[in-house]
């Protein structure tokens, strides 16, 4: 469930006393409800849900992520196949996902 | 809106798409109720009126000067192709263009499939009681462009009135002749292994422009429809050679609905690689924002071609030199693997199949 | 999309995959909780890619799956009278009730239409002051503070001819329910990411400790899922049973403290039975008795539902995990998308459709290498 999109605060309004922003997410933008995210400003990124922001998109945290996903496997550049070698000691047949098709 | 920008013949829509009814002579007095009332479909003078003074001029020098009963033509050489779609989108005007467009463009691109030249267009219009004589202006209007733009002539035509309430402003059917060159043979059925599949540009762009404007959904997008006329391509194409087994626009139920059915009357599979897929980036976010897969979203100015493997690399050519297919692209081929149906490979390495929309495609919270 | 797309990218897939490859050393079993995530893995194929002993079992975190039949058919009564508008997210129109859908309803007359926000359905009963608006309120705790936001809007501008028919669910009783059935193969569970967004992670370390499992909020993107079954197998090969954040850059520890305080205002706690499933104990949220006056099914008064389920059909079992959707009897036959029997097969993130759409045959790795180098000198 939970069908919810990372969208960009373009303008921040308001409709009948109620806090809305115009979101943009790439290109698609969409008039949202700010009232769980009161103190979003222009600028920032939010997680929205059936026209609501439900929470601020931490970038700094995006990016982290990221970085961590792409020094994943350094150390084996450096140290070898790791995974040869615990395969090895676990007595396993190499698992298989053998990079097949991907680039 | 009795506007008045008259384009100096006798009544009807002005450049800007606005009614000029200065010019209109029947002493009726339609201008000061400018909808539709039942007696515009009665056949009678009101009928006239409505033909003469506003589907004429809008249709400009795309219709024969009058429209009788029937059209009596000359015989074309060669094979004919028929065809008959109706159109009944909702809204009728839509970022990129309107109903008009797409009743001519429709059919004259069912015609393209078979890989036939269209020659003529019949237009039948039910208009709903109470409708804007300015909308259903602007309607013919854009069908009467599209159709010069398509270099078809429409040579007869009907109009009905139904009711307020049913009928929905307006609905149109159109039927076409071409002509088929000797030489190609091109049906659903003529898919076989080995056969790369080609689509003429970016998919899911007709779809999301409709659902940017549709009550309930509504979004701010830059996507404006994509309808266009075929056929000058699909010539194209078959002058580089007659061997194209398949051509299909894919229209309603995207590219999944399309290449389900070719797979199933070839009695063939088809294997797609997701990454070949020409999404542009808007169609992309606006179907992420929904819940939407683009391969089920619908097209307009679009075909899908299945070509022998030795002739893909020429018609790719031929394609990329036309205007209406600049981002050609091969995306698969046909396999004789899981016979019927369509499978991808996922960005990942992975597989799944590609199934028909069930229905409608509707947004999802989950 | 910016922040979508990134955690999209197969090259940074390949190192996540290497890295569980590397670690895993028995078979473990685990359960995605969402419906969202279900959906994510089958549409790119990320259990394919797994190693052969990583078992996911789909779990009941599909609300339209688990919105009760009961529920349903008085959603189809109200929906069919006249004078009212039903308005729902499009994943409730194909749900099949007893004998019939909302599709049917519209087809005979009734006024039921698709909004994207529970405030397009507001903005219908302010314009259209003589009908009765009513919205289909389901959903996980996802959903919860957009529908409690729209009846607190409601009632602050006096709009009266609007209504909300409840079925909210939330996750961590169907948890519970799920590790205390005898037959659970669960051994770890990948948290609802979005629902941790709304609620935090503070449910989770008291089930977590109950019951032994690591319990690891996750995403949804294909990056996200790799990633939280991750930090999943690394618990459970060093015997570990925490919970762990995967889903930082979208969870904080204590969620959104507006929206809980939302809910704790225009909900209450009660108990609500799971289609296919039963009756878990403080699983569910109705309108609280200061907001009652907008509940729909009070509104309406329906009686006399006569609710008859499918006597084959076997979802409750497949949403608790116990049986894989092929493993039924109707799956592929009686049972199709285009028929369901149940709502698994009619939610696009059911197990059971969406093993239909994407899994219902094993196609051999498609032959792309033929016509692959045809393909390298067209593209681009």
């Amino acid at each position: 469930m939970c069908l919810a999109v990372p969208g960009k605060v373009l303008e921040i309004t308001e409709r009948d006393g109620t806090r809305m922003a115009h979101v943009d997410f790439g290109g698609v933008t969409k008039e949202v409800c700010l009232e769980y995210v009161p103190d979003l400003q222009v600028g920032e990124y939010t997680i929205v849900h059936v026209g609501f922001a439900l929470q601020r998109l931490d970038e700094q945290s995006a990016r982290e992520t990221l970085e961590l996903f792409r020094q994943m496997g350094d150390l084996d550049a450096e140290f070898g196949d790791q995974w040869g070698r615990a395969a090895e000691q676990s007595g396993l047949p190499l698992p298989n996902g053998v990079p097949g098709g991907l680039s | 809106m009795a506007e008045t920008a008259s384009t100096g013949s006798s009544g009807g829509p002005s450049a800007t798409g606005v009614l000029d009814f200065e010019g209109w002579t029947c002493p009726l007095p339609l201008r000061d109720s400018p909808t539709i009332v039942m007696g515009h479909g009665g056949g009678g003078a009101m009928s006239g009126e409505l033909v003469e003074h506003l589907f004429l001029p809008a249709f400009g020098d795309a219709a024969a000067e009058s429209l009788g009963d029937s059209a009596v033509l000359p015989p074309p050489t060669g094979r004919l192709a028929f065809s008959t779609d109706s159109f009944v989108v909702r809204p009728l005007f839509f970022p990129g263009g309107s109903i008009g467009e797409l009743a001519v463009n429709g059919t004259v691109n069912d015609l393209a499939m078979s890989g036939a030249r269209p020659l003529f267009l019949s237009v039948g219009f039910i208009l709903e009681e109470g409708t804007d004589l300015a909308v259903v202006g602007a309607v013919a209007q854009h069908l009467g462009e599209a159709a010069r733009a398509a270099g078809v002539r429409v040579v007869t035509g009907d109009t009905k009135v139904v009711e307020s309430g049913h009928g929905d402003g307006i609905y149109i059917n159109t039927a076409g002749i071409g002509v088929v060159p000797d030489g190609v043979d091109i049906g659903p059925q003529r898919a076989r292994p080995g056969d790369v599949v080609i689509v003429s540009g970016e998919i899911g762009v007709h779809g999301v422009a409709i659902m940017s404007v549709r009550e309930g959904l509504e979004f701010g997008t830059e996507v404006r429809s994509d309808t266009r006329p075929l056929h000058e391509l699909v010539a194209a194409m078959l002058a580089v050679t007659p061997e194209i087994h398949v051509l299909r626009d894919p229209t309603r139920g995207g590219v999944a609905t399309s290449l389900n059915e070719i797979a199933r009357s070839s009695g063939i599979g088809i294997a797609l690689e997701e990454r070949a897929l020409p999404v542009p980036d808007t169609v992309a976010n606006a179907c992420a924002f929904l819940g939407l897969d683009p391969l089920q979203v619908a097209n307009e100015g679009k075909l899908l071609a299945f070509v022998p493997p030795e002739q893909a690399d020429a018609v790719l050519a031929a394609m990329r030199a036309h205007p209406a297919g600049v981002d050609a692209v091969a995306i698969g081929s046909c396999v004789e693997d899981h016979p019927g149906m369509v499978a991808t490979r996922t960005g990942f390495g992975a597989t799944r199949v590609v199934d028909l929309p069930l229905g409608e495609q509707l947004p999802r919270i989950c | 999309m910016k922040y979508l797309d990134e955690f999209q990218d197969p090259a940074l897939a390949r190192r996540l995959l290497d890295d569980i490859d590397a670690t895993v050393t028995r078979p473990w079993a685990m359960m995605e909780v969402c419906g969202g995530q279900t959906h994510s893995i089958i549409r790119h194929g990320l259990d394919q890619l797994l190693p052969d002993g990583i078992e996911l079992i789909h779990g009941p975190g599909c609300p339209v799956c688990v919105t009760p039949l009961e529920l349903i058919d008085k959603a189809l009564e109200i929906a069919s009278r006249p004078g009212v508008i039903f308005c729902s997210f499009g994943d409730m129109l194909r749900v099949p009730g007893s004998d019939r859908d909302l599709f049917r309803v519209k087809s005979e007359g009734g006024d039921v239409r698709v909004v994207y926000s529970p405030l397009d359905a507001l903005d219908l009963a302010r314009r259209n002051p003589d009908r009765q608006v009513v919205f289909f309120g389901i959903g996980f705790e996802t959903t919860a503070p957009p529908n409690a936001m729209t009846v607190y809007q409601a009632r602050r501008l006096g709009i009266t001819n609007f209504s909300l028919l409840v079925s909210h669910v939330r996750v961590p009783p169907a948890i519970e329910a799920i590790m205390t059935s005898p037959s659970c193969r669960v051994q770890a569970f990948l948290a609802a990411g979005h629902v941790c967004t709304v609620m935090g992670v503070g449910e989770y370390p008291a089930l977590a400790q109950r019951f032994g499992v690591p319990i690891v909020v996750t995403g949804f993107e294909p990056l996200d899922i790799l990633e939280g079954i991750r930090r999943t197998v690394h618990q459970l090969e060093e015997g570990r049973h925490e919970v762990d954040n995967a889903y930082r850059r979208a969870v904080t520890d204590d969620g959104n403290p507006v929206a809980i305080r939302m809910l704790e205002d225009v909900f209450e706690v009660v108990d609500r039975t799971w289609r296919g499933i039963g009756m878990i104990p403080q699983s569910g949220w109705r309108l609280s008795e200061r907001y009652r006056e907008y509940d729909a099914e009070e509104r309406f008064h329906v009686g006399d539902i006569h609710t008859a389920e499918s006597s084959v059909c076997r979802s409750g079992e497949v949403l608790q995990g116990l049986i894989k959707p092929h493993e039924c009897a109707a799956f592929g036959k009686e049972c199709t998308p285009r028929n369901p029997l149940g709502a698994t097969m009619v939610s696009s993130e059911g197990a059971c459709a969406a093993y239909y759409l994407y899994r219902r045959m094993q196609p051999p790795a498609p032959r792309i290498a033929d016509a692959g180098s045809r393909e390298v000198s067209s593209v681009g």
